[in-house]
């Protein structure tokens, strides 16, 4: 079943083409990869699905449900979980109540948003600095906070920015691990963007690579990653070895 | 009412406008500029106006005259405030920011009620209760000699941040931040000068209003207002601007003091404010683009 | 009552118990002056919390609070006078009429984007026109002042609020206590977690799935609708309403240095704040008295001064500070 469909989507600021006519379907269960180099417009993608920016053409359905141009709260409601490039955690908040705010979303009283909210925790293995306060916590904390945050609004479809730049390779392996973890047992799908190719290829079933805003290849990781185009945009010969 | 009363209404509320753009002047570069919100903005005119009247009881100085060394100690206030206190607070969050200036807008204001009283003082030049005639017009001297003044030293701000070398310099502070300090830049000396001019303009405008308007304490927080009304209308960061949101504000608040009753003028004012605020925040003159 | 006392530590229950204890049995010991002075710092307090709401929790700034205990204090003060209406009454319809302004100035600041410090000046701006509005109207006699009646015989009536200052100070006692309580639960609820992510990253809220237009929005109107009760208790308490003073920015501005100084977003910081400031300025007036000095004035220097010394030395205002060193915060904020 496909749970998003991207067709022909762009977005220009001013003179710059960020994104140009891109198509992406995105089935139930999958784990999708969005690689190419700095300013290819993977981000700018990202905001138009989650609704921080508004797409100039093209269209995007969630389970079949149009949701081009509605605010970031109602496609957070529908069911898209994201987290920033840039970690944006509640910093003057705890960690469980960061969590808290997301799961509040799905269950009306405090007592048990806060109990869904110590499950996400153990699942990212946050759950022992639950009482420190954001503001306190180390970078792959952070993110992993992020994430739990995320994943408390109980979506169908998780984007991820970048969450594995800054992570040490051990810290990289826990997450792809924990992210696996949420696909196998839940089904969840992930749609992710990485520069961490080693992250990438551990996780990601299909590929997408884009490039000066377009889409320039697609498809099965070790397929993609061979492909002259991409490796001459972007991986370099090195990254094959 | 026959046209030439509004017309004279309408000069002088013009001409005064322009004293308020002066005033404002000074709002628009702090805040163009350092990006602070200078909430003390009108408490500082008001200091200004009863150094004037000081100045003008002991030495018999008129204000168009005081106006110089009036700057000059707006210009010292100006640079020690942001260079002592204000500096530190630029990574603190906006409201923080605002709340620093209010403390300091209260400590002016009571400083000067305790100092001076909440009784009026005006200062009574010669010219006082001179008038040109220009047709059917009659011009008020203190007003025209107010405007001329207001626009000179607008001028020589404008030139000042135009030609000098250290006008670029702080252009570019306000352009881009980190930009000026790689290019090794002393941005907060920069910076405080740039208070401190925007302070000296306070002053300036201070010394002229004086010779339109009597000096209370409560005239503190009524000309910040003013200040920013003026300021946003016109276009926040935009010196052109300023000068022509004061004299639209010193335009509606004439013509509405006469059309209406007088004390009710500043509702136009507030009104214009609403407006500006919800449709064209970036005010008349104003870049959208930061 | 759980969830209320849910995260304070044992020992901060004991000192709140005992605070309360102290607070009921003052009037007993104090002269009539000093009661006028704690109606004050109960007072301001409870608007303190009032305000705090907005701007403690949900993050906006409203230096034009003076508008809704005005149109609270104008609204029952006339329905009193001119047709014998009790204040509790008078405040059903009040509430609704501070909301009311609360909802018009939040649905046009919100849906416009007017944020921060643009927010600040437009609640300014509306609380200004009030001022000058109300000079001009005639039914609340404009500038001339509207005059409450005021009760000959100095008995306590509770129902008409006419009676001594120890009726008032109770009163107040009471809504100040009240208001703490409405504070807690709402900072413990679903709606107080949405407003404390709204305050830290408003985008990231948005992300998040809150409808952050709704929330603060609501942040407003139940902080104006809470402020409405000051309003009346001004009309009652002061008997005399001059639009000059009751919507002038000076108000506005006074009833949040007590919050600020005390801490804001903290549920005590309003009400410590309240206290330090009406305690120093008395202190500040009884010495330049002793001293032959009457300086108008002098407070409002002195209030400046503690928020700027606040503001420099202390951001997080006294009340954290304190709680730290008496070990008194076992709960989240």
């Amino acid at each position: 079943m496909t749970l998003l469909s991207i067709k022909g989507v762009s977005k220009r600021f001013r003179g710059l083409t960020a994104v140009d006519r891109v198509d992406l379907d995105v089935a139930s269960g999958e784990i999708w990869g969005v690689i190419g180099p700095n300013g290819a417009g993977k981000t700018t993608l990202f905001n138009m699905i989650a609704g921080q920016l508004s797409p100039d053409a093209g269209s995007i359905e969630l389970a079949g449900r149009s949701i081009h141009g509605l605010s970031p709260d109602v496609i957070c409601r529908l069911g898209i979980g994201r987290t920033f490039q840039l970690v944006r955690p509640f910093r003057g908040l705890s960690v469980e109540d960061n969590v808290i705010v997301g799961s509040l979303l799905r269950h009306a009283k405090v007592g048990d948003a806060r109990e869904r909210a110590h499950e996400l925790l153990r699942r990212v293995d946050l759950y022992a600095k639950r009482g420190q306060i954001a503001a306190s916590l180390t970078l792959p904390d952070r993110k992993r906070l992020e994430v739990a945050r995320a994943l408390a609004t109980g979506p169908k479809l998780l984007l991820l920015d970048e969450v594995m730049a800054g992570l040490r390779p051990t810290e990289a392996d826990r997450m792809v691990a924990a992210l696996r973890e949420l696909n196998r047992d839940t089904g969840m799908t992930i749609v992710l963007i990485e520069h961490v190719m080693r992250a990438v290829m551990a996780l990601a079933n299909q590929i997408l690579v884009l490039h000066h805003g377009a889409a320039i290849a697609r498809g099965r990781p070790e397929t993609v990653v061979r492909l002259p185009a991409v490796i001459e945009s972007y991986l370099g010969t090195d990254a094959l070895a | 009412m026959p046209l030439d009363v509004y017309l004279n209404v309408a000069i002088s509320g013009l001409l005064t406008g322009l004293v308020y753009g002066l005033m404002a002047l000074g709002l628009s570069c702090i805040f163009g500029v350092v990006r602070i919100v200078n909430f003390a903005h009108g408490e500082m005119m008001t200091a200004a106006m009863y150094i004037a009247v000081v100045l003008f009881q002991a030495f018999g100085l008129d204000p168009l005259i005081a106006m110089v060394p009036i700057a000059a100690v707006l210009f010292v206030f100006g640079y020690a405030l942001q260079r002592g206190v204000i500096n530190s607070f630029v990574t603190r969050p906006e409201s923080t920011q605002f709340l620093l200036m209010i403390a300091i807008a209260i400590i002016i204001v009571n400083a000067l009620l305790i100092t001076f009283g909440p009784d009026a003082r005006g200062v009574q030049t010669s010219y006082a209760y001179d008038s040109y005639a220009l047709g059917p017009l009659i011009v008020d001297a203190t007003k025209l000699y107010a405007a001329v003044a207001a626009i000179l030293v607008a001028a020589a701000l404008f030139g000042f941040f135009r030609f000098t070398l250290t006008g670029t310099a702080i252009r570019a502070c306000a352009d881009n931040h980190t930009g000026a300090l790689v290019v090794g830049l002393d941005v907060r000396h920069l910076y405080a000068l740039t208070f401190g001019l925007g302070a000296a303009c306070v002053g300036a405008a201070g010394s002229m209003l004086v010779l339109l308007v009597d000096v209370t304490p409560a005239l503190g927080p009524a000309y910040t207002l003013l200040a920013f009304i003026i300021v946003i209308t016109g276009g926040l960061g935009s010196m052109g601007g300023a000068l022509v949101g004061g004299v639209l504000i010193g335009l509606t608040e004439a013509i509405a003091g006469l059309v209406f009753t007088p004390s009710a003028k500043s509702m136009f004012s507030f009104a214009i404010l609403v407006l500006v605020l919800l449709f064209r925040p970036v005010g008349i003159l104003g870049r959208t683009a930061r | 009552m759980r969830a209320l006392t849910r995260d304070l530590s044992r020992r901060s229950i004991v000192l709140l118990a005992a605070l309360l204890a102290v607070l009921l049995a003052l009037p007993l010991v104090a002269n009539d002056y000093q009661i006028t002075v704690l109606v004050l710092i109960l007072y301001l307090a409870y608007v303190g919390q009032a305000w705090n709401i907005m701007m403690g929790f949900a993050g906006l700034l409203s230096l034009g609070h003076a508008l809704y205990v005005g149109l609270a204090a104008y609204l029952s003060g006339l329905l009193f006078k001119d047709y014998g209406i009790s204040p509790w009454l008078g405040l059903l319809a009040a509430i609704p009429l501070s909301a009311s302004a609360g909802a018009m100035i939040s649905f046009l600041a919100f849906r416009f984007r007017v944020t921060g410090v643009y927010f600040a000046i437009l609640t300014i701006a509306f609380a200004e026109f009030a001022r000058i509005g109300f000079d001009h109207l005639a039914i609340v006699n404009g500038s001339g002042g509207l005059f409450l009646p005021v009760a000959q015989n100095p008995r306590s009536d509770l129902w008409l609020l006419r009676g001594p200052p120890t009726m008032f100070y109770y009163v107040i006692l009471a809504a100040t206590v009240v208001a703490a309580l409405l504070s807690r639960a709402l900072l413990g609820s679903r709606i107080g977690y949405f407003w404390l992510a709204i305050r830290e990253d408003e985008q990231a809220a948005r992300a998040t799935g809150i409808d952050t237009f709704r929330y603060k929005t609501a942040a407003v109107v139940i902080s104006a609708g809470v402020t409405a009760f000051a309003g009346v208790f001004y009309a009652f308490y002061y008997n005399n309403l001059f639009p000059e003073q009751v919507f002038n920015i000076s108000r506005s501005i006074e009833l949040i240095i007590g919050p600020i100084i005390g801490g804001l977003g903290t549920l005590f910081g309003p009400v410590v704040g309240a206290f330090l400031l009406t305690g120093l300025s008395e202190l500040l007036t009884g010495t330049l008295a002793a001293l032959g000095f009457d300086l108008p004035g002098a407070r409002q220097v002195l209030y400046g001064s503690c928020l700027l010394l606040v503001i420099l030395v202390l951001p997080g205002g006294v009340w954290p500070f304190l709680a730290r060193r008496l070990r008194l915060d076992g709960g989240r904020r």
